[in-house]
């Protein structure tokens, strides 16, 4: 191997990943400002603080592999590829939006780039992930399916159902717990017996690792080196990435439940800061950094003045994409007899 | 035509889906061994065990498997062994395989079939016997069938299995052995219609599954008392055949629904409404009482709605609309 182009490589590697969390960073302010004005109709989920997750595990995924994920899955949608002016209309509830504003933030999905929806149930995807793999298995296919959850996942029954089912089928799963901390209002360690989420995996059978998670290129490594494993046939992996949630739950929760100082604390680990050093450190310079920031948050700038401008849908599209057999039809007046 | 056994019908309409299409594959607890009522018998040995899949006692990952797998290609038929179990998997039908498509805009189809045997059948009590197709009819997205009779057996899982939205199919338990007539030929039902039994012009008869059996005595019954029955098995609960109800109760005047199944807030009350609605005539709804199946003879038969229950039923409306029809 060349002498310098390993780093290189390496150095490359840090400026994509550094700008896929720049851009999440800036379609979670952005959602949060259309929320503010009224723009944001539902709940949304920020997943600000954890941009590392995302974007180190999902920068990992080849294009054809599937992800699943959860609530606050804007990052991992936005890291799998997903177009954020379609993203950010879906947001708005508009016509061009990702599922044509029938699913709006927590159901999140963009299916031509493999990601297989966000849930608004906790812990429902796990075992739909494990039924995904089943099918890629069954089909032939050289795909991987990665599933993203949070920490309060983990106390839940399809947890267990499906890792279960992952690991006695041996299918080519990636789990990816990603613990910021918090289930809601709640810390989630408080309400969560044993030694923690990876050692639930491992009584399995699973394998894993336990990464920190505010560290972008130790997730993008400890995430391609499970992945190699799992697309040998090695079955499923695990891995545990320990975060923080920087925003409350929602757009609504001001997250007073924690002490200022502890969030300010964590303010200075945020996994973009941390980018930055490792940048200069790489021999970037503060005005090649703030370039790579202004390149990343443009495309999302302008998906978000787009959205607002994109038209809403039709109401009849209410009625559609139901079921084939059986679908009801708006009633007119003239066909209610009274 | 050959003869054949209800149980047998299934096992065989699944065997021919499963030669047609590689996609389709079934999962669910102890199908290698046959599945519990021996409707899966032999399909290991023809298959494989990659695609009749023995899976471990974890209902909700049977489903969401099952979720996943038919959104990511593949046509799953889920074995639920008891349609009480089936509320273990309650999330995976309702919140995410009846929504999938909807909710992310038409983006992806969940073509799975989920199988729950249903009814009262030998002592089972409480938490083995239930027919809960209303809760299922109530749900958009899913569509639910409920054969009575071999030949549907065969062809309305071959319809189900070749549906793209997740159908809900219940096959009665106590029918597994019932003996029937199947065209040999391959026959896919058309789901939404209902199957005529006996054509009559005094009172309108609408029943599903094992309860069907016990309305066709009672319309006999009744042809020998000069009362004619025009007697539809529904088959399918949803999409229902409301073409036919309606054709049906317009030229009676009277209608009674009758299932096995609780009657308050049956489905029979979403038939029955519809008839009132659109055409005013009488109507009446037969089903279990609203108290859990319990489990000495005795006390079950309490909740039966016999044949003798459904043509005492008949006479009390045809009396109640003396004068003529509507
Ligand atoms: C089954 C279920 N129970 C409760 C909720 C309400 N809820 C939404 S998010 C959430 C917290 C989830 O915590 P975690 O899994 O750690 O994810 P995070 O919100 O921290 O990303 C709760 C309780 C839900 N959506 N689904």
């Amino acid at each position: 191997m060349n002498g310098s182009a390993a780093p290189n490589l390496d150095r490359d590697r840090l400026c994509r990943l550094f700008s896929v969390m720049v851009a999440i960073r800036r379609f979670e302010e952005l959602a949060l400002e259309a929320a503010r004005e009224g723009l944001v109709k539902g709940a949304i989920h920020p997943s600000i603080g954890q941009e590392a997750v995302a974007a180190g595990v999902c920068c990992a995924l080849r294009r054809e592999d599937y992800l699943l994920s959860t609530h606050r899955g804007h990052g991992h949608t936005l890291a799998k590829g997903a177009d954020p002016f379609a993203m950010a209309a879906e947001l708005m509830g508009r016509r061009p939006g990702t599922s044509k504003g029938k699913g709006g933030s927590m159901h999140i999905a963009d299916f031509t780039v493999g990601m297989l929806g966000a849930n608004g149930v906790v812990a429902a995807n796990i075992g739909i992930a494990a039924g995904a793999a089943h099918a890629v298995r069954l089909l032939g296919e050289a795909r991987v399916v990665c599933c993203i959850f949070g920490d309060g996942a983990v106390n839940r029954g399809p947890f267990l159902e499906g890792l279960n089912w992952a690991a006695v089928f041996k299918l080519p799963v990636l789990f990816v717990c990603e613990d910021n901390g918090f289930a809601a209002t709640t810390r989630t360690r408080a309400l969560t017996a044993g030694p923690g989420p990876l050692a639930r995996a491992r009584a399995l059978g699973i394998e894993g690792v336990s990464v920190d998670g505010n560290d972008v290129r130790a997730v993008a490594d400890a995430a391609e080196a499970l992945l190699a494993e799992i697309r040998v046939g090695g079955g499923p992996r695990f891995l545990y990435a320990e975060t923080y949630r920087l925003m409350g739950h929602t757009q609504t929760d001001a997250g007073a439940y924690r002490p200022v100082a502890e969030v300010e604390s964590r303010w200075r680990l945020c996994p973009i800061a941390r980018a930055r050093e490792l940048l200069t450190r790489a021999g970037l310079s503060t005005e090649e950094i703030a370039a790579l920031e202004a390149e990343a948050r443009a495309p999302i700038e302008q998906a978000f003045t787009a959205a607002r401008a994109a038209p809403w849908p039709e109401p009849e599209l209410a009625w559609m994409d139901v079921q084939d057999l059986g679908a009801e039809w708006p009633v007119t007046a003239a066909e209610i007899r009274l | 035509m050959t003869r054949m056994s209800y149980r047998e019908a299934a096992r065989l309409a699944l065997a021919e889906e499963m030669r047609r299409d590689p996609r389709v594959w079934a999962l669910g607890e102890d199908l290698g061994r046959g599945g519990v009522f021996g409707q899966y018998q032999g399909l290991q040995e023809e298959f494989g065990p990659e695609r009749v899949v023995d899976t471990p006692i974890s209902e909700a990952a049977i489903m969401a498997v099952a979720v996943g797998a038919a959104m990511a290609g593949t046509r799953p038929v889920v074995e639920m062994r008891f349609s009480d179990f089936a509320l273990c998997a309650i999330d995976e039908l309702v919140n995410q395989a009846a929504k999938a498509r909807y909710m992310f805009g038409g983006q992806c189809r969940v073509p799975l079939v989920v199988r729950e045997p249903i009814g009262m059948w030998r002592s089972s009590a409480a938490q083995h016997s239930q027919s809960l197709e209303a809760w299922y009819v109530h749900i958009p997205g899913l569509v639910v069938l409920a054969p009575a009779t071999p030949a549907d057996n065969r062809a309305l899982l071959k319809a189900a299995i070749r549906c793209d939205d997740p159908v809900v199919y219940l096959e009665h338990k106590n029918l597994w052995p019932l003996e029937g007539e199947v065209p040999e030929a391959e026959e896919v039902a058309e789901i939404g219609r209902a199957r005529r039994l006996r054509f009559g012009n005094d009172l309108t008869l609408v029943s599903w599954s094992a309860t069907v059996h016990a309305a066709a005595e009672a319309a006999e019954t009744l042809a020998d008392e000069g009362i004619d029955v025009d007697l539809l098995d529904l088959r399918s609960l949803w999409p229902w055949d409301k073409e036919a109800v309606l054709e049906s109760a317009a030229r009676t005047g009277r209608l009674i629904v009758a299932h096995e199944a609780v009657r308050v807030s049956g489905f029979g009350a979403e038939i029955a409404a519809t008839v009132a609605e659109e055409l005013g005539i009488p109507v009446a709804r037969l089903g279990a009482p609203r108290i859990p199946v319990p489990y000495s003879p005795p006390l079950e038969a309490e909740l039966q709605v016999t044949a003798e229950a459904i043509a005492a039923a008949a006479r009390r409306l045809l009396a109640r609309n003396v004068g003529g029809r509507v």
